[in-house]
């Protein structure tokens, strides 16, 4: 680590003065090293406490190798880019405490699952967003800006179908830890189509019609097991699964009414 | 859609895909439909198979009392149907997931796994009830 980088910012300094000593000093930490081929390289960080997994992986990086490849921005579970699998469950690292995961002072991380790997801990995101332009996750306006904003009631049903899903920061997560994308590769996955319900709920988008045949089939919300998956695994607490649900229901009334 | 890029697709290919959901979507829809029916009549069939054991009835026994019935070989043709229906759409959906085998000629094996599952069925309900 060199001076320039260890800021009053740098989460590790800040709370190793802070609180109690950890039960125990250290703790191994196994990282996948490489891209789709590679292995595991163990390294032994000092335990702190309040150590979160990001905390590790950045002190592996400025003390032990500075080549290895991870990447984070705003440590505070806002930006959605820390994403790893933690001991084999995706998680943001920045919000995972190492208390809680490390079994045995112990800990596996590698990139997420069901994306290419780039290098180390970095996978390639390009499917996981590309899958939510093909899902028509994006606004398709019916106004311009000389018409009036339209209101919208925050107790009506589309509001509240639309806020429960809105919070999404995109960080895969949800992606990582879905069997059915891993199953069928042109899945569009539960990010994607909960952003979807999001629009199908959204009373000034016009492009309904378009998204719901985009969304529609096997490759879509019909793939969908209900296992929740994502759901249980979403750090915003929201549920792809319901969205996914809905999306069916939207599309078999498209269907019946010959929308589709 | 307001002139949004992608939004003028006209292409074979966007309507091909078009065509590829509705029938995507009318699958699982006819899956969840025949869904419902077979609950309904499974619940019905083991109620009755209960009944028929308890009674001590024997297989002939069974035979002449559905002889002669119109409401019994009806309840299982519906039965059969909802089967044909259900069994097969879920074996493409896993032959499509476990086995990599999906498309043109998944669709092709589907039909016949439906159109064999309702010549089986229904050649057994003209064996009891003809």
């Amino acid at each position: 680590m060199t001076a320039g980088t260890a800021q009053a910012g740098d989460p590790s300094r800040e709370r190793q003065s802070e609180t109690t000593p950890p039960v125990s000093s250290s703790i191994d930490v196994d990282v996948w090293r490489g891209d789709a081929v590679g292995q595991f390289v163990r390294y032994r960080v000092p335990r702190q406490s309040s150590q979160t997994v990001l905390d590790v992986v950045t002190w592996i990086q400025r003390n032990l190798d500075p080549t290895l490849a991870y990447r984070y921005a705003c440590r505070v579970g806002m930006c959605g880019s820390c994403a790893m699998t933690v001991n084999g469950v995706a998680r943001w690292t920045c919000r995972t405490h190492v208390d809680r995961v490390a079994a045995r002072d112990r800990l596996e991380l590698r990139p997420l699952a069901n994306l290419p790997v780039v290098r180390d801990l970095v996978c390639d995101m390009r499917e996981f967003f590309d899958k939510w332009a093909a899902a028509r996750g994006r606004l398709a306006p019916t106004a311009t800006r000389k018409d009036p904003v339209p209101r919208v009631a925050p107790g009506s049903r589309e509001r509240r179908a639309a806020d429960a899903a809105i919070e999404c920061i995109g960080c895969g997560v949800c992606y990582a830890s879905c069997d059915i994308v891993a199953w069928r590769p042109d899945y569009l996955g539960p990010a994607a189509l909960n952003r979807a319900w999001t629009l199908v709920n959204d009373v000034r988008d016009g492009g309904n019609r378009e998204r719901l045949a985009a969304i529609a089939g096997d490759a879509g919300c019909h793939a969908c097991h209900s296992q929740a998956n994502c759901t249980e695994r979403c750090p915003k607490h929201l549920a792809p699964t319901a969205s996914i649900a809905g999306l069916k229901r939207a599309v078999s009334r498209a269907l019946l009414k010959g929308e589709l | 859609m307001n002139g949004a890029p992608g939004a003028a697709g006209a292409s074979p290919g966007r309507i091909r895909a078009g065509h590829r959901a509705r029938i995507d979507a009318a699958l699982w829809l006819a899956q969840r439909v025949s869904a419902f029916v077979l609950a309904a009549c499974v619940l019905v069939h083991l109620a009755t198979i209960f009944y028929a054991v308890h009674g001590g009835l024997t297989a002939a026994a069974i035979i002449a009392r559905i002889r002669g019935s119109v409401a019994w070989p009806a309840f299982y043709v519906v039965f059969i149907v909802a089967a044909a229906v259900h069994a097969p759409i879920g074996l493409r959906a896993i032959a499509a997931e476990w086995a990599g085998f999906r498309g043109h000629r998944a669709d092709l094996a589907t039909a016949f796994v439906a159109i064999a599952l309702l010549a089986l069925g229904l050649r057994a309900v003209w064996g009891l009830a003809g």
